[in-house]
């Protein structure tokens, strides 16, 4: 699994560096293998990819372990190139039995302002941090997610409920 | 004809499991406008909630949905949180606990693309809170900030820490003290306690989100992860009750 989530990492490493998306963490930018979330060296799976896209009609499968009667089977799917409102994206995911295991994607083109805003992370413009621990002036609260249950007793259903009054 | 604006707006919506606050304080926004916003949200919840069976990410998960039939936003968050995988070094992760659930991913989301929807309908100044995550757009009123006080994990109702900030503002909470030790280790399976809660603070709630479930997961090695992000301010509470704050880049002016 490890080993798995490195070839994953090496190879959106790669695609990102290829397609100059900013990332901040030590990415590798290592060469790009071909369709890299392939699992290499799992003896008692197969492999196979489907091509599903409505520019690329041919469907490739390629059968990479035969040497073992397959107990769980690994595919991997690719999606439809799709046109979202932040570029084309197109997402693979890696099943094994019947379980998603993994998802990568295989293409993802920014086209606009906004998507380039996604990609840019400017300095909010923070104007202080306090140590204040009064909720007298305080306009929302941020907080672990909580359910409706919790929402009741939290401090924003407070404020919430004193601008509603 | 364009109805007449209604702000200032206040408006609390129950939606994906939690509660969206709504607090439009500029001009411009009309009833509809935020009508629209809440009709995305609830159509987003169907979509991906994993609660519902028939929602294209169950359908996904098991494999009653081909990947090619999917809507272009569940092919965008799926896209977008493979991204996040590689930017964590795997501690963020749609599949954490071995089935898909992008739920980590999509909260923050949908509060940054209700907070969006605000500002593309003409809000000049909104604060959109999702269950503790939080856009904040434009300032509450002429040179003042938003005031968003820190939720202490261990006792309800006291906040910890204020931070205020004129948008676009992005905050997020991930941590324990609501539904349990839910968040997990992708590396090791395992639950991570060591930190109560962590909260990040940058310009983008989605991203906020993000880097805040990563770190609770990376148990106290997220505090130096957090601290070593650029542009990112981070508040985080241990299980003790100790607190630590870490900025990193320019200082905010």
């Amino acid at each position: 699994m490890k080993r798995f989530a490195l070839a994953l990492f090496g190879t959106v490493g790669g695609l990102l560096a290829l397609l100059g998306f900013k990332t901040h963490s030590p990415t590798s930018s290592g060469p790009l293998p071909d369709q890299g979330l392939a699992p290499t060296g799992m003896p008692t799976s197969t492999s196979r990819t489907d091509s599903g896209g409505t520019t690329t009609p041919s469907r490739s499968r390629s059968a990479t372990h035969r040497a073992t009667p397959p107990t769980v089977t690994t595919r991997h799917i690719t999606g439809q190139a799709v046109t979202t409102r932040y570029g084309v994206v197109q997402v693979k995911v890696t099943v094994r039995g019947s379980k998603i295991t993994d998802v990568g994607f295989v293409q993802l083109t920014a086209f606009d302002a906004q998507s380039q805003q996604i990609n840019s992370y400017a300095a909010p413009q923070l104007l202080q941090e306090t140590l204040a621990t009064q909720s007298a002036n305080i306009d929302t609260v941020s907080g672990a997610t909580y359910t409706s249950d919790g929402y009741r007793q939290s401090l924003q259903s407070a404020l919430d409920k004193a601008a509603l009054r | 004809m364009r109805a007449p604006t209604a702000t200032p707006i206040r408006h609390v919506e129950q939606c994906m499991g939690t509660v969206f606050s709504f607090d439009i304080r500029g001009s411009g926004i009309a009833w509809d406008d935020l009508r629209a916003v809440l009709d995305w949200l609830h159509e987003t919840d169907a979509r991906f909630s994993t609660y519902r069976s028939g929602s294209e990410i169950n359908r996904l998960a098991d494999g009653r949905l081909d990947l090619t039939e999917v809507h272009p936003d569940v092919a965008y968050v799926l896209s977008e949180c493979a991204e996040l995988q590689v930017e964590t070094g795997g501690y963020f992760s749609a599949c954490a606990d071995g089935r898909l659930d992008p739920s980590g991913y999509v909260k923050g989301w949908a509060v940054n693309e209700a907070s969006r929807m605000l500002a593309a309908a003409g809000s000049t100044a909104h604060c959109v809170n999702g269950g503790g995550d939080i856009s904040c757009h434009g300032r509450p009123s002429v040179g003042r900030g938003w005031q968003v006080g820190i939720a202490d994990p261990v006792h309800p109702g006291v906040i910890v820490r204020t931070v205020v900030g004129a948008g676009p503002l992005g905050i997020a909470t991930s941590g324990t003290s609501q539904r349990g030790a839910h968040i997990i280790d992708p590396h090791t399976g395992t639950r991570q306690e060591a930190l109560a809660s962590v909260t990040v603070v940058t310009d983008d709630v989605v991203r906020a989100d993000v880097l805040a479930t990563a770190a609770v997961a990376m148990g106290e090695d997220g505090i130096v992860w957090l601290a070593g992000l650029t542009d990112v301010r981070s508040i985080v509470v241990r299980g003790d009750g100790s607190v630590s704050a870490a900025w990193r880049g320019q200082e905010p002016t």
